[in-house]
């Protein structure tokens, strides 16, 4: 006889340990079984876009930073190329250059965090982590050389980048993509065939490609679906066609193949790096362009591939020196939209690990 | 049968946006320290300095910290939790999911309305002595979020601060800095000031 | 190379009751009546050449006389986009139909035009505010929003 049982109304967050910032999950569960979620947003929403519009185009680059806040760098860049598209601003070949670099090493670092803080929802309190933590302050420490921040680097300008590479920047660079691969090799060695990260994720949380492209999924979350999507070959912006890498994908779309897609990524992250400092020309590194420039009237719309999936800026000008309107396509927000259909039937704790391993940052879930 | 949490969810809603209207409408001044709840005679009169010093030499030596981390600062509290800055060194390094462990709320981020209550309560739930640091521009006035309609300026609008870091964010060492200030701010505590 | 498709192309896919719905034709999309969005919307995610199966994004723009909504997609097989744009004249009460029934991606996007413009999706399961609080007064995106701090 089935015992009967009464659902309770659960919440999570949005100060919780698992939340990865300040999200929130309102659960109804029947026992330990979630029937229904519902995801409550808007604790971090600080107004981006609103602000945008009371900014000068310059001015906004800071506030794109804190966006998606563990890479800043690829925020700058999507919102950079965007306004560079609605404008018509070369870029130096050296300045694309750096940007593919910040690129991938801001991709690398988020990568990290997310394997990290998903092992950290499996119960492994930490010790992965704080290893790949520890190669997170290295590139923590290049990114600081070239821009002076730790965190919110507001690096790039229209029409290239603030300030050139310091002569230690390359072989610093160069001295981490020797160590990198092996670091990987020891987290697979720790991680990849661990009996309980197996039995945890696989075919948990699975993510049909059906659903995922209807769900406009995007990045890893999609890839992991079995899509080949990535706007770096899709769509190739700044000189992404010039390099040789893979689009690493998945099979079942469960949480553990979006674990192995990021680590994939890294792989592939690497090669790009090593081609780029290989490819690296001398020369000046940015057009400069007035602090108050006007772009002309018009509308555009731009995306990179930045960590999280695709991120795009609907950057719509009316020819004053501050964008009329800007939309930002938060990849983070929109991964989350097939969490209730991802969570729905699986327990609470299995629904922690399934929340994790989709990876946001509610910076930019929010904005 | 299913059964969706949007049918009684848009009531919880309403209730909680009472709550956040209510606590904006009231928060428009900056919170001052609540002073002792001792009269100022008896502070005058009765001195405890032995006590005072053995209770506060334990009390700054393991201050545990709130996870009540909202935005980007949160990274740079990570690194000093982390192995290179190594926090442990002063007992810190554990991080409290519950507020009744806690005796530090570090404001690790940007403090939206939506979120004030929730930060407020957790403040109000953590038992005394408790201390406030407010991290980086956002959490001292709102910093370049400032002019947003949604977002709270300056973290002393609820809560009372100790220690304010400037910074957007904050280096891992200037948050040291900040702890080591709060350290000495411990240290003279009088256990009559409650 | 995502290559737009043009305006024309997708308007001639459409039967002749549809055409009748679309406003005006632009290099990389079309503007349409907002009452037949969804019939547009899955001709164009349905048929065979086109096969747009991805809705990227939806953007809220006030332009003071207007409101616009504008639609992404793309097609992932054939690495196209296109977009659709729809206009509401009716600023103090808007109203659209909501395209969660064909993309559940539309679910949070509808719902954040629906918090910082006030448009109304009818259709859609879950039609309240998402970022701000209940109880919030205006909608910030709006251009005469004023800032009550």
């Amino acid at each position: 006889m089935a015992i009967k049982t009464e659902p309770i109304l659960l919440n999570l967050g949005p100060i919780h340990p698992s939340t990865h910032g300040v999200f929130r999950m309102r659960a109804l569960v029947d026992g330990e079984v979630i029937t229904d979620i519902e995801p409550v947003f808007g604790y971090l929403h600080r107004g981006i876009e609103k602000l945008a519009e009371q900014k000068s185009y310059r001015q906004f680059i800071p506030l794109t930073d804190r966006l998606d806040y563990v890479a800043s760098m690829n925020n700058n860049l999507a919102y950079v190329t965007a306004v560079e598209k609605l404008a018509g601003i070369e870029v130096p070949e050296r300045a694309e250059y750096i940007r593919v670099i910040m690129s991938e090493i801001q991709r690398i670092i988020s990568h990290l965090l997310g394997i990290g803080s998903f092992f950290n929802d499996m119960g492994t309190f930490f010790t992965p982590f704080f290893y790949m933590f520890i190669q997170k302050e290295k590139l923590t420490d290049l990114l600081e050389m070239v821009s002076g921040q730790r965190l919110l680097f507001n690096y790039m300008r229209f029409g290239g980048v603030s300030h050139d590479l310091p002569d230690e920047f390359l072989p610093a660079l160069n001295t981490f993509l020797k160590e990198m691969p092996a670091e990987i090799d020891k987290y697979e060695r720790l991680l990849k065939e661990n009996e309980i990260v197996l039995a945890r994720s696989k075919k948990v949380g699975i993510l049909s490609p059906d659903m995922a492209i209807n769900s406009s999924a995007s990045g890893p979350v999609l890839r992991a679906s079995g899509i080949e999507w990535d706007i770096r070959k899709a769509d190739p912006y700044s000189i992404y066609d010039r390099f040789d890498f893979d689009i690493p994908t998945g099979t079942v779309g469960d949480c553990y193949d979006r674990y192995r897609v990021r680590v994939e990524e890294l792989r592939q992250s690497i090669r790009i790096l090593e081609q780029a400092v290989a490819g690296i020309p001398k020369g000046k590194v940015l057009n400069p362009v007035p602090l108050r420039f006007r772009p002309p009237e018009g509308e555009v719309y731009s995306h990179i591939e930045s960590n999280k999936g695709e991120l795009g800026f609907h950057v719509i000008s009316d020819g004053s020196d501050k964008p009329y309107r800007l939309h930002i396509r938060a990849p983070s927000l929109l991964n989350l939209t097939a969490l209730r259909k991802m969570l729905t039937g699986w327990k609470i704790a299995d629904a922690i690990i399934i929340f994790g391993s989709i990876d946001i940052c509610v910076g930019e879930v929010d904005r | 049968m299913e059964i969706r949490t949007d049918s009684t969810s848009l009531d919880i809603d309403r209730h909680e946006g009472n709550l956040i209207e209510e606590l904006r409408s009231s928060s428009t001044k900056p919170v001052t320290e609540p002073s002792g709840w001792l009269s100022e005679d008896l502070k005058r009169n009765i001195f405890l300095t032995t006590v005072d010093n053995v209770l506060n030499w334990g009390r700054k030596s393991s201050l545990w910290t709130e996870t009540a981390f909202t935005a980007c600062c949160t990274f740079e509290f990570i690194s000093l939790s982390s192995s290179r800055f190594d926090i442990a060194r002063f007992g810190m390094e554990v991080l409290r999911s519950s507020p009744r462990h806690a005796d530090l709320i570090i404001t690790a981020g940007t403090l939206t309305w939506k979120m004030a209550p929730q930060i407020k309560r957790v403040y109000e739930q953590m038992a005394e002595p408790k201390w406030v640091i407010a991290m980086g521009a956002c959490g001292i006035t709102g910093g370049i979020f400032a002019d947003s309609y949604s977002v709270v300026p300056g973290y002393n609008r609820i809560l009372p601060i100790d220690v304010y870091i400037p910074g957007c964010p904050p280096r891992p060492e200037a948050l040291l800095a900040g702890i080591e200030l709060l350290r000495k701010k411990v240290e003279k505590r009088s256990f009559l000031q409650g | 190379m995502t290559v737009a498709i043009t305006g024309e192309e997708v308007v001639g896919t459409l039967d002749k009751k549809l055409k009748g719905a679309v406003k005006s034709v632009e290099s990389e999309g079309i503007l349409i009546q907002a009452e037949k969005i969804l019939d547009i919307a899955l001709c164009v995610k349905n048929n065979k050449n086109l096969k747009l199966d991805y809705l990227v994004s939806i953007t809220g723009t006030d332009y003071i006389d207007y409101l616009e909504v504008a639609y992404l997609f793309y097609s992932l097989d054939n690495n196209k986009r296109f977009t659709l744009k729809v206009r509401l004249e009716n600023k103090s009460n808007p109203a659209m139909p909501s395209l969660t029934g064909i993309w559940i991606g539309a679910e949070l996007q509808e719902r954040e035009i629906y918090d910082l413009f006030g448009i109304t999706f009818s259709g859609h399961p879950n039609m309240k505010r998402i970022f701000l609080w209940e109880g919030f007064r205006g909608h910030p995106l709006r251009k005469d929003f004023s800032n009550g701090n």
